[in-house]
């Protein structure tokens, strides 16, 4: 926006594009580096997974980008509000139309438009290379993760419990969520009821569970330790309380311990319906006679049909 | 083009033939709010006979004595009572009789009796909606204040689980169903004539059935408490909509008879602006406050059908036993989510849109400036009502619904933050070199400035497949659609009344009042919803009674912030009652010194509004510019107005 040539007044003009402009550049550059820095390896969902630590770079490069738009537009507005009031007794209209105008909108359009396409390809970047970044993906992912093949593990969801099932070790069913060490794993997420959403905090995975639909989400877990499992998306009265939890562990420690709690479930494996991508609700609704009559119960317990939700 | 004849014929509304006789009826035989309740519980008790009659025994659900049919049907003959009780059909069933209507007698009653009524003076409808809008906004506020009070522990609690959700699914519901009109009902239907310079909008009937259509909405809404509530939030996500007990069905109803009146509403704004503007009204002179309600409508005629369509779909799912969302009978739950937020992304804009085109009206009145960029804010409304059809499934991202489509979703997405961001640019240049006047409209339009672009900034985060992917579904979500909606919406819709009730009902609002709301209120509220994206990005999800006990602390931060938000609410309560009921300090001239087209005439605005057609002139933002022109001749002589429409001026940009 041009200063010269307004008024006979003008001259006198104090530069107000490169005041503003000193102040936005300074705080902008501090800000970007306390967040890359400091605030940025703090960012959520951490970095316990190849697919958490891509999501925190996300919100990194994004807060980066951001900062400074958010700066200019709060700088601009103080600015304004500090130099531009209105004077006691001055009842003058401001200036009216000023030159450049047309050059100010065609600048601020090409910026917002340009940063707008980089964030784009940047986005797409790290969603297909990262593979699928942790989200859901469908039944038929198209971007995979390298590095071997992926453990699979069954994740169900149900008013108001997930249970878990292994289709390599004799496809027995827990409640316990283990994870081996730096290995790639493959989460296949579906429902028995209504739609559930399986998020594992630490992770960076999330993907809903939906009846009938198979959604699969990828993550290499990176370090062990243990994480918060929620489900995330409105799923009836109890849905505040369906969480558990999960940890990686050694791939050798993993190793036993589905070795071990596949021997100890044999007898309710054997009852369980056979593993699929998804199940249909009515039928194990069924079988949920059966486990009560041999004194067993289903790894999560109290399966039910969708026409008899369980008021607790 | 000339006009030939008295332009005023045509303003008169549809079929009425003036001079006819009428007669006056004792108050309490005429249809107003006492006939249409009566109607309603008559409707009612009708509809739930019906359906109790021809569903003996067949579609009652197993081991529950609900029968949804029954209570849809007495909410739908309720509905019809309700309506029938106002007169709505009246002049209907007059016409297709062929006797005379009686349309004038609702059009032009005298005394507050005619705010309780059928009444289809736009100005009248716009105050029924202003009160009715502010009531809803009330309702639900108290709501979230309920639920802020169960969050204050992580697990001592005030309402059971069930009564959380059900609190949770009517603040949602009562806010994004209602809301919707929070700025087109009061302001589109009192102030889009007064700025084009009509004497009416373009379907007054429409315009009234709208408005009325809202307390049945309301209402039916509120009465699912009686059915324990829905477990759904205000999305309605099948199968969980499938398997809910009966307060699912006041959800559904509500939900589509307030789609209905958005499409109502939307039909009469929209012929309004095209087809009611004054000569010389050209689209360059257009307020942007009209632009801004002409995108708005386009968004509730064209999304609002497929809402009323998914709500149609759930309700014949759970009544009539059809499978549209049961997977085991061929159904998809994806469907439904399809449908909701075809509509919902759109709706998300009608929400808003308005807000951006009241800050946009006020500015330059406040800058002593021209609007800077005036056709780049024009381009941006339209802008964003076009993309925001093509940017739903960023909901869905973690779905699995049609996931290697998500980089497009993503890309539209992210592009609809350039026309939004054209809302800054034409702040920017406004504000560049102006002479600020802080008023209180002008305080609360800066506070909107102020909020919208954390909530929209935040929103290019989730527009990020993988940044989503830990956001999704948390209170980050949450905190950044209510910076967007209530940090945008309903600061500039505060910033609209300080403005604008001084036109509507000729009364000043108390400044020290509205100051003293305007800093609570923009403080609770960042203090409220800031810390929200850090629990949410720290893991709490969305719509849980418990939660982590390390973000204990951060809840009740949030909660007392709340809890003080809504006392700057009470804040303006006050002050709209003691200002409009006690004091009543008038103001009948033109306080702001605003160009604006409806400042021109007298406050509050005569019944014809414009004793003439007015011709105008000039665009009406020429703030400090030399020379400019006055923006309309209120009084031209016929033959001025006719040669004026003749040679239509080449407006100035």
């Amino acid at each position: 926006m041009a200063e010269s040539n307004v008024s006979p007044g003008a001259a006198r003009e104090p530069r107000h594009g490169v005041r503003i402009a000193s102040i936005w550049f300074v705080l902008s550059v501090i800000a970007d580096l306390l967040i890359w820095f400091v605030w940025g390896p703090h960012f959520p969902p951490g970095n316990m997974t190849s697919s958490a630590a891509s999501q925190q770079l996300d919100f990194k490069v994004l807060a980066v980008v951001a900062a400074p738009v958010m700066m200019l537009i709060y700088v601009f507005f103080l600015y304004a509000l500090v130099v531009w009031r209105q004077r006691d007794g001055d009842e003058e209209d401001g200036p009216g139309e000023l030159p450049g105008a047309a050059r100010a909108q065609k600048v601020w359009v090409s910026v917002t438009l340009m940063l707008v396409l980089g964030l784009f390809g940047f986005g797409t970047y790290q969603l297909v290379v990262p593979a699928g970044a942790g989200a859901g993906e469908g039944a038929n992912p198209v971007w995979k993760p390298g590095g071997g093949k992926p453990l699979q593990i069954q994740v169900i969801g149900q008013q108001w419990l997930f249970t878990y099932r292994y289709p390599s070790y004799g496809g027995f069913e827990t409640r316990q969520l283990v994870l081996p060490d730096n290995q790639p794993v493959q989460f296949d997420v579906t429902s028995l009821d209504v739609i559930h959403s399986f998020w594992a905090i630490q992770l960076g995975v999330k993907a809903d569970a939906v009846p009938s639909v198979n959604n699969v989400a990828y993550t290499i877990p990176r370090r062990t330790g243990t994480f918060t499992v929620r489900c995330a998306e409105l799923c009836g009265i109890w849905h505040g309380a369906m969480y558990n939890y999960g940890r990686i562990v050694p791939v050798a420690a993993f190793q036993s311990w589905a070795q071990r709690t596949e021997a100890q479930s044999a007898a309710l494996t054997k009852i369980l319906p056979p593993f699929s991508l998804s199940y249909s609700p009515n039928e194990i609704s069924d079988l949920a006679k059966v486990y009560t009559d041999g004194g067993l119960t289903g790894a999560g317990g109290q399966y039910y049909g969708s026409s008899f939700p369980a008021q607790p | 083009m000339s006009i030939k004849e008295e332009p005023v014929l045509p303003q008169q509304p549809g079929g009425v033939d003036p001079t006819g006789p009428l007669v006056q009826r004792a108050w309490w035989k005429r249809p107003a709010i006492h006939t249409a309740l009566l109607g309603a519980i008559v409707g009612y008790l009708i509809g739930r006979l019906i359906g109790d009659a021809v569903t003996s025994g067949v579609a009652r659900v197993a081991n529950s004595n609900e029968n949804d049919i029954a209570l849809v049907l007495g909410y739908l003959f309720a509905t019809l009572g309700w309506l029938g009780g106002l007169g709505v059909f009246n002049d209907i069933v007059r016409q297709a009789l062929g006797r005379p209507t009686r349309g004038t007698e609702t059009y032009a009653t005298p005394g507050v009796a005619r705010y309780f009524r059928y009444t289809l003076d736009h100005k009248v409808i716009g105050v029924q909606y202003l009160v009715a809008m502010i009531a809803y906004f009330c309702t639900a506020g108290l709501f979230a204040m309920a639920i802020r009070t169960e969050l204050l522990s992580p697990t001592t609690h005030v309402f059971g689980p069930g009564t959380y959700i059900e609190i949770v699914g009517e603040h949602g519901t009562m806010m994004m169903m209602l809301m919707t009109s929070v700025v087109l009902g009061p302001f589109g239907n009192y102030l889009v004539p007064l700025m084009i310079g009509s004497k009416r909008t373009a379907f007054p009937r429409l315009s009234a059935l709208s408005f009325w259509l809202t307390p049945a909405a309301f209402i039916i809404l509120l009465s699912a408490i009686l059915w324990s509530g829905f477990p759904t939030g205000w999305t309605g996500y099948a199968p969980l909509s499938n398997q809910a007990t009966q307060g699912m069905d006041a959800y559904l109803v509500a939900f589509g008879l307030m789609g209905i009146s958005m499409i109502l509403a939307g039909i009469n704004m929209l012929v309004t602006i095209i087809c009611y503007r004054a000569p010389g009204m050209g689209w360059r002179r257009l307020p942007i406050f009209v632009w801004s309600m002409l995108a708005t409508a386009f968004l509730m005629v064209l999304a609002a059908p497929v809402l009323v369509g998914g709500m149609y779909l759930t309700l014949t799912d759970r009544t009539i036993q059809t499978a549209f969302f049961v997977p085991d009978l061929g159904g998809s739950p994806f469907l439904y989510e399809n449908l909701f937020w075809f509509f919902g992304h759109p709706e998300v804009y009608i929400l808003a849109l308005p807000g951006f085109g009241i800050v946009s009206e006020i500015i330059p009145v406040f800058c002593r400036r021209p609007l800077f960029g005036y056709k780049t804010a024009a381009a941006g409304m339209i802008g964003v009502s076009l993309l925001s059809f093509f940017v739903w499934q960023h909901h869905l991202f973690d779905s699995g619904i049609d996931p290697n489509a998500r980089p497009l979703f993503m890309l539209t997405t992210e592009l609809i933050s350039v026309p939004t961001g054209f809302i800054y640019l034409v702040a920017l240049g406004t504000f560049w070199r102006a002479k600020i006047r802080l008023t209180v409209p002008m305080l609360f339009a800066i506070g909107m400035y102020f909020n919208f672009l954390i909530g929209g900034i935040s929103g290019v985060f989730l527009s990020d497949v993988a940044a989503d992917t830990t956001a999704h579904g948390t209170f980050f979500v949450l905190a950044h659609f209510h910076y967007t909606i209530m940090g945008g919406l309903i600061f500039a819709f505060m910033a609209g009344i300080y403005y604008w009730l001084p036109k509507i009902m000729g009364i000043k609002l108390n400044e020290r009042l509205g100051k003293i709301q305007f800093w609570t209120m923009f403080i609770f509220f960042n203090s409220t919803f800031l810390p929200m994206f850090a629990i949410g990005a720290m893991g709490q999800p969305r719509r849980v009674f418990e939660y982590a006990h390390r973000l204990q602390t951060l809840n009740d931060w949030v909660s007392i912030s709340a809890f003080l938000l809504g006392g700057s609410i009470l804040i303006f309560v006050v002050n709209f009652l003691w200002s409009t009921v006690v004091v009543r300090e008038p103001e009948v001239g033109n306080p702001w010194q605003s160009r604006g087209l409806e400042w021109q005439i007298s406050s509050p605005p005569p019944a014809e509004n414009f004793a003439r057609v007015p011709l105008i002139l000039s665009a009406p933002y020429e703030y400090g510019v030399k020379d400019a022109s006055p923006v309309a001749d209120l009084d031209p002589p016929p033959d001025v107005l006719a040669g004026a429409v003749a040679s239509m001026p080449a407006p100035r940009s």
